[in-house]
Parts: C-alpha cells; structure tokens; sequence
C-alpha cells in the first residue's frame, strides 16, 4: 500500500497527543471516585470539574449547564425523552417537531416518542439540506413543546440557520435542542446569541475519545433521567463517571476552541482543494450548501457508479472515505439524507463523503483527487449505465424499468 | 459486513469484463433505482458451448463479485448446464455472502439466464421451452 489517508473524519477522529496526554494519568494513577471524600477522588472531581469549565467556556455558558453522558447518542435521547418523561411541562404539551435529515439518533427517537403516544413532524429540507423555516413555523401548534434541529449535517455538511429557527421556536414559547455532533469544535457556537436550549456534543468528532459526550441543558429546563442511580452529574445522569474520557473530552474541547479560526482556515482550504478537484470528474456534483458547509465536509454524487464500489477500491488504495448508498445502509434506500434532498435514487448511490481533517495535508487532498479520479474511471470502464450515459442514450429509459 | 477472500478477490480484479461485439446471447438485468445493474454478454458456437462471456456490472462489491463468479462458472460450459446455475452455486463459489448481498448472487444467475432467453429468441425459439424458471 502506498500510503494511508484517513479521510473519514465525520465518522470519528484520531484522538490528539494533548488529548491522549491529559487522559493518562486517569487511566493510571487517578483512578479515584470522583464522588470518594478522600484526596483520591477529589484530585478526579477536581479534574472534571476543568473539563467541565472548558465546555462550557466554549459554548458560552454556565459549567452547571453540562451533563456529561457516554456520548452524542445519549444526549440526544435525554435532551428528548428526558423532557418529556420530566412530568413538568403541561399535560397538552406533546408535540416534537424535527426535520428529514436528522441523525438515526434523534430521527429513531422520535420515532419512538411517535409509538408511545406523542406526535412528530418532520419538517423538509430544500435541495442544499436547510430547513425550510417557513414549514417549521407552519408546523408550530399550541402543543408542540420541543423543536429539534440538527447543527450540521453529518452527511452533505449543511450549516443550519441556527438563530433563525431558534427565534421562531422563542416567538412561539418552543424549547429548541440542537444536535451539535458534527458542528462542535468545528465552528463557534455560542448557545446565548444562537437562543439555544439544548445542545447534544459527542468527544470523539473533535479528536477526543469515544464513548464521551455532553448536553448542554439550559438552567431551568427540567430533565427526567435516563439513569437513574448514584446521583451523579447533579441526578441527571448517574453512574461513576468516566474520568479519563470526561478529562479527554474537556481537553479536545479546551484545544478545539483555543485554535477554531486557524484550524477552520487551513481545514477549509484543503476541502476546497479537494472539491476543485472531484469536480473536475464529468457527471459530478456537489451535496449539500457550496459555502455554508463544514469546513472538512466534501460531500458528492458521481454518476454511473455505486458508492460501496468506490469505498472499498479507494481502501484497497489506502483512503477511507464513506457512502450513503443503499448497498452502505444494508436496505434497497440510500440514505434518508440523500432523499430529503430530492436526490434520484439511481444518483444518490453514488454519493461520496469524504471529511478532512487537521491531521489532513494538502499532499492527502492531491492523492485522494488522483485515486478518486482513477477509481470513478475504473467503475465507469466497467459499468453498462455508463455506456449508455456516454453513447447519449436517454437514462430515463434504464431507470424506468 | 464482511466479505470473503473471495469476493474481495473477485471485486478487486474482476474476471471477464468487457463487451463482446458479436455477442449472440445478450441479458440485462437489474435497475439503477436499486443500484445494480448486470449485462452478460455471450458467444455460443453451434455445439450450444459458451465459448466466450463478458460482463459489465454497476453496482456494489457484491454485484461485482457474483458477476465475475458467475462468468467463470458458465465459461466453456453447455447452454444446459449454465441454465443449472444457481444463486446459491455462486454465492458457495465465493465463500459466502453476507445476507443483505445474497440478492446480488440472485442477480447473477437471472443475468445468465436472460443472456440464454435472448440466444434462443434470437433464434426463433420459445425460450420457455427451454428455460424452466
């Protein structure tokens, strides 16, 4: 193999050397209960309670406003069933409203609230991924209680108008909750001037470790437990804390905020590098908002070749990239993503995702345009779709069989 | 999901792939709506023997696999016996399919069998006399 590329970064990072650094001690050492009386223990509580200020520095709050969890997963899950589990809102209340493009962890629990009884609707998207607000505010009633709206999505790097829909859920007295999973650490958000509620982060897309997360539960809001148990985590969460990754999880915040406008510059250059240069590829477009994007989202549909065909030749060359084809989601649909965007499903299998990060070089940028380039050629040279696209049949005829 | 030796061998470096421009057994099946699409193409000499198969296939390493698996199994073989090809034939020559593929291995063998319909109906014949689904 000639070299390795990991490029897959929205899937989840390498952790850091800082990050690696400030968890070992807790993996030896320190491995005291943070909730022990004695000094081992409170040397942990102690470094919590630093991950913890770190956090919340970054997303410009209160350190009493963060619950950690074992992940973005979770918080999603407690930020929503957590508050209507609470018992504390009005017995009316019962309406969520999210939109298509959602993560399986908040789009499958909704789902879920829709089975016990309450009701959902799932605002559209237009054909970049942003919310249609106007659909949202339409879908607002007197008893919806929740708004829930992805920061950035994890698929074609839309940046949602996170104060647009935060003003609307406020006009109409709705409690809005972000899934930041993919956007913290990636850009600046400040939950006071965006007007958010709620805030779900995982550790392990900013180079933290996995199995770490937080939400960010505006003082005041009340939150059921999803664990009950020890008391931890001021009774939101309990369980002995995860030390090491909480202590991992701060840091990779701390480091992520500390160099956010460096690290978006030179992350957005080398996607944009890389963009130029896929697109050069005939019969190839972008997904998702040309500017509005995360900074290492590259995301495209190539047509006349499938995405998991891609994705494994490009590993046999070394890079790791990702799909949202059918044959990637293990069902006949390529992802619900790619649909919401009004994508046709013959194009949508040939979606790419490829998401850099600072650990990227402009060296992995030219090679994965070479390899990319080289392995569409390859798909095409065997593919019969192909033949008819270039000998000017009409594609419709094949897709409408 | 993990794919055998095998079919990452086969995906990697697909046996018989191309077009045959005299083909006399041509069958495609599949539709881009799904994601996979195969084109079998044949030359069958007077002793009804395949003596030449080519394939051109888009879809995911499965489709590719099963394609290139099934060329190799019919190549040189009678038209009977090619018509003797089963899914499952296929997908054992490979070592095994994750379940969610096994329906790439069926795609194969239909693409086999629509190549010989076609031989036989651009011969005159009825294929269903001779193709028993």
């Amino acid at each position: 193999m000639e070299r390795v590329v990991y490029s897959d970064n929205a899937a989840t990072t390498p952790i850091s050397k800082n990050v690696y650094n400030a968890m070992l001690p807790y993996l030896t050492s320190g491995y005291g209960n943070p909730s022990s009386l004695y000094t081992l223990g409170r040397e942990e509580k102690k470094a919590m309670d630093q991950a913890r200020e770190a956090v919340a520095h970054s997303l410009n709050c209160e350190p009493n406003e963060i619950i950690f969890t074992s992940g973005g997963s979770e918080a999603d899950n407690l930020a929503i069933k957590g508050l209507f589990f609470s018992g504390k809102l009005p017995k009316n209340k019962r309406h969520i409203i999210t939109s298509t493009i959602e993560h399986h962890a908040v789009l499958y629990t909704c789902e879920f609230m829709e089975r016990i009884g309450y009701d959902v609707t799932y605002v559209n998207v237009d054909e970049q991924g942003h919310l249609k607000l106007d659909e949202l505010e339409a879908a607002i009633n007197e008893n919806t209680a929740l708004v829930t709206i992805m920061a950035a999505n994890n698929e074609i790097g839309t940046i949602q108008d996170l104060k647009a829909i935060s003003d609307i859920c406020h006009k109409h007295g709705v409690l809005f909750h972000t899934d930041a999973v993919q956007a913290m650490g990636h850009m600046r958000i400040d939950v006071k001037e965006l007007g958010i509620d709620m805030l779900s982060m995982s550790g392990h897309k900013l180079r933290g470790p996995k199995g770490t997360g937080a939400l960010y539960c505006r003082k005041g809001i009340v939150l059921e437990p999803l664990i009950h148990g020890g008391g931890q985590e001021r009774g939101k969460r309990s369980g002995t804390e995860n030390v090491a990754g909480i202590v991992g999880l701060g840091e990779a915040v701390r480091y992520a905020d500390e160099n956010l406008e460096s690290s978006m510059a030179y992350v957005t250059r080398l996607r944009d590098r890389l963009i130029e240069g896929v697109l050069k590829i005939p019969y190839t477009q972008l997904t998702g908002d040309p500017v509005n994007r995360l900074p290492g989202t590259a995301s495209f549909v190539i047509e006349c070749i499938e995405g998991e065909s891609l994705v494994l030749r490009l590993d046999l060359a070394g890079i790791a990239v990702s799909t949202g084809s059918a044959c990637s989601t293990g069902s006949l649909d390529p992802s619900h993503v790619l649909m919401a965007i009004g994508l046709p499903h013959e194009i949508a299998h040939g979606s790419l995702r490829v998401t850099l990060g600072e650990q990227n070089t402009e060296e992995d940028v030219d090679y994965l345009i070479e390899k990319i380039t080289y392995v569409v050629k390859t798909l095409r040279d065997m593919s019969p779709v192909w033949d008819e696209k270039i000998s000017g049949q009409p594609m419709l005829k094949l897709f409408d069989k | 999901m993990e794919y055998s030796e095998k079919v990452m061998d086969h995906f990697a470096n697909p046996r018989n792939v191309g077009v045959i421009e005299d083909a006399n057994a041509v069958g495609e099946v599949g539709n881009a709506k799904c994601g996979d699409i195969m084109k079998m193409y044949m030359k069958i000499n007077d002793e009804g023997i395949i003596e030449e198969i080519k394939f051109k296939t888009f879809g995911c390493g499965a489709a590719v696999a099963t394609s290139s698996m099934a060329t190799e199994l019919v190549k040189g073989k009678t038209i009977e016996e090619a018509l003797k090809l089963t899914n499952k034939a296929v997908a054992e020559a490979l070592d095994g399919l994750p379940p969610v593929k096994m329906h790439c291995s069926v795609l194969a063998e239909e693409a086999i069998q629509a190549a010989l319909t076609d031989y036989y109906t651009r011969k005159g014949l009825n294929p269903a006399d001779y193709i028993k689904k």
